[in-house]
């Protein structure tokens, strides 16, 4: 069954059409890697999924569940299990990474009608969480990835993902800024989240983080749309003759 | 028929009768020469206005259309209201000093058990011993031709006058809570005087209740020995007609840890006056603020620190969130005197404005007359910002929540300077508050 189907998409920002038409299937359980060239749209369709404000959908619709998110406000999409992973995590100061997630996390049960959760279920969870993912607890007391290194900033945003228990995570370019061994700890927290009702949208521009997180399906984008599909084993092609010939396919 | 121009406002006049009436009745007959030359000084200029530059933003000929009467001695009703003030502290451990209407009220403060090094009484009392150190004291900690001060000394009625001797380490809060119970005016004007090596902290709250349009003019001296550390709050929570006018004056002497918090969100007008002089070398001072305006509120934090002495450090550090038509005023002058080497001074203003009709209005000045020193001012007023608000709405948290989280998180940056653990609590407390009135 699809979670999430992207039907004959078309965005502009400021004028100026990015998505063309992109059409797209993500099964229940699946984990679909999102290839493309720079400036083909991978961020883009990732932030209108979230919902940003700045991006105008002109054409197209985006079912999630069977519901059509494009009249939703962002928090809504997130309480409905949408979650994305941003490429560039934002610095908040001031705001203590533990209270973030508990109002994250508690927010969210609170839009869907479950009871927040107690202070020390939620630490127990905190705790697992952040150890699997190699976080030290003085981490979650500081401001919201102020001060953070880049692999630090990412795997801060594995350690949501895992709190928030999404039925769709999206990964915009989770791999960028990484080096090998952060990319392993983040690729492991990403795999131990896998599962039949969890599905994947893993965005990259390079195939080595599919090395680490397998997928299902590669989609292949360029100006705006999916150009090719097929089997883990596209994003190796890729690697080896590059994004030149899909560049030329869709001109 | 020639028009004949009114020379005073209603206001002023107002205030000279006021001033005729009661000069020969206000406590300490050696004072009375002080009082009228100050009378004198803010007849020959009146109510500040626009065009005098320490009173641009805040024209108080226009903001004070009358001059209300004097508050007299609270009697049993005003001291029934005035029973449950400071409850803005909640639970803090402290020591109250209730100042009802001007007037120091003993019955109403706990003066019990006092700690070794600690006297305080009323400034009435003391006014009435001419040779005392308080008449020697007042209005000479922080020489200033401020209008506002001016007024302050000429009708100064009571207040409380604190002494903490050499070494004391006084470890509860010492808390004046200032309360107006009807449409009156008040010169509270009270003098604290901290020993070499002495510690201790104190707050002030000043409150009233809504819909009265009383008028109070505070005044506060505070000289800090050698080695002295002093940790100062003042919480502005006024009612929502009030005009609250405060000033505090400190003279720091060498090797002080001053740190200074003003809380401001209550009054239909506030102008909040820190007058701080670095008296001796290796002196720190933090003044911080938070001010918090909606409605048509305006809050003006006037700031001076003078740094009459070299080696010193001084840091300025105001945040404010405007809403509806609020507006904020932010003065800061750094005086570096000439010989005051190796002094080191910032200050920084930041206006989170959230509607587009709420103003900040910032004017940094910088008078420096030393060649080796350290000086920098900031300001920047904004908008909350979007990106992190999608961030924030992205993990499901809605637009109202997020921006409240955000502006905590805001008011938190300035706050978290206060030493006093349970102080940071009680600000942070009262700043969820007005973002849960708002929503």
């Amino acid at each position: 069954m699809a979670l999430l189907e992207v039907k004959n998409l078309h965005v502009e920002i400021e004028d100026k059409k990015i998505l063309n038409g992109l059409s797209l299937t993500v099964e229940k359980g699946q984990v679909a890697a999102i290839m493309g060239p720079n400036g083909s749209g991978k961020s883009t369709l990732a932030y209108v999924l979230a919902g940003k404000e700045d991006y105008v959908v002109t054409e197209g619709e985006i079912l999630f569940d069977g519901q059509n998110v494009l009249e939703m406000e962002p928090d809504e999409r997130a309480s409905k299990g949408l979650f994305l992973a941003f490429q560039y995590p934002m610095e908040i100061p001031g705001v203590a990474t533990m209270t973030f997630l508990r109002t994250a996390v508690n927010a969210q049960r609170k839009a869907r009608g479950e009871a927040e959760l107690s202070t020390p279920e939620f630490m127990k969870r905190v705790k697992e969480a952040s150890a699997k993912l190699e976080i030290d607890p003085d981490m979650l007391r500081r401001g919201v990835n102020v001060g953070f290194s880049g692999g630090e900033k990412k795997r801060n945003e594995i350690l949501q993902l895992a709190m928030l228990e999404p039925k769709l995570a999206v990964l915009d370019e989770t791999d960028s800024g990484l080096d090998i061994d952060a990319l392993k700890i983040v690729s492991e927290g990403v795999n131990r989240l896998r599962s039949k009702d969890r599905s994947f949208v893993v965005i990259t521009h390079y195939q080595r983080l599919l090395n680490y997180i397998v997928p299902d399906v590669v989609h292949v984008l360029s100006k705006g749309r999916v150009v090719k599909s097929g089997g883990k084993e596209l994003a190796l092609e890729l690697e080896a003759s590059g994004y030149a010939q899909y560049r030329d396919e869709a001109a | 028929m020639a028009e004949i121009r009114q020379i005073k406002t209603a206001a002023e006049q107002g205030l000279a009768d006021a001033f005729a009436g009661a000069k020969a009745k206000l406590p300490g007959a050696s004072v009375l020469g002080m009082r009228e030359a100050a009378f004198e000084a803010f007849e020959a200029s009146g109510l500040p206005h626009r065009r005098v530059e320490e009173w641009k933003y805040t024209d108080l000929r226009t903001m004070m259309r009358e001059a209300k009467p004097l508050a007299g001695v609270p009697d049993a009703a005003a001291k029934a209201k005035a029973k449950n003030a400071g409850a803005a502290l909640g639970l803090l451990d402290r020591r109250r000093i209730a100042i009802v209407d001007g007037t120091f009220v003993p019955e109403l403060s706990d003066l019990a058990g006092l700690e070794k090094g600690l006297t305080i009484r009323s400034l009435a009392d003391a006014l009435g011993k001419p040779d005392g150190e308080t008449v020697q004291h007042v209005g000479r900690v922080f020489p200033s031709e401020d209008a506002a001060l001016a007024l302050n000394i000429a009708f100064m009625n009571d207040g409380a006058v604190i002494h903490i001797a050499d070494g004391a380490v006084i470890e509860r809060p010492i808390h004046l809570v200032f309360v107006a119970t009807g449409a009156t005016s008040s010169y509270a004007r009270s003098l604290v005087v901290v020993g070499q090596k002495a510690k201790v902290t104190l707050i002030e709250t000043h409150e009233g209740a809504d819909g009265a349009d009383y008028q109070a003019n505070n005044a506060l001296e505070l000289i800090a020995g050698d080695g002295a550390a002093v940790e100062h709050i003042k919480m502005m929570l006024d009612g929502d007609k009030a005009l609250h006018i405060s000033t505090l004056m400190a003279a720091l002497g060498k090797n002080v840890t001053f740190n200074d918090f003003s809380f401001a969100s209550g009054s239909a007008v506030t102008r909040n006056q820190l007058f701080v002089r670095f008296d001796g070398e290796g002196t720190n001072a933090d003044i911080r603020g938070a001010t918090l305006a909606k409605g048509k509120q305006h809050i003006d934090n006037t700031l001076v620190a003078d740094h009459a002495k070299g080696h010193c450090t001084g840091r300025e550090f105001f945040r404010s969130v405007l809403d509806d038509d609020g507006r904020m005023v932010f003065q800061g002058k750094i005086i570096v005197r000439p010989h005051s080497q190796k002094t080191d001074s910032k200050m920084m203003s930041n206006a989170l404005l959230l509607s587009e009709s709420a103003e900040a209005d910032n004017k940094p000045e910088l008078e420096i007359f030393a060649d080796d020193v350290v000086c920098g001012h900031g300001a920047t007023a904004g908008a909350l910002d979007e990106d992190l608000l999608f961030y924030l709405k992205a993990r499901g948290i809605p637009q109202k929540e997020a921006e409240a989280l955000m502006i905590q998180a805001f008011i938190g940056e300035a706050v978290e300077g206060v030493a006093h653990e349970g102080i940071r609590e009680v600000l942070m407390k009262r700043t969820v508050e007005w973002l849960a009135a708002r929503a």
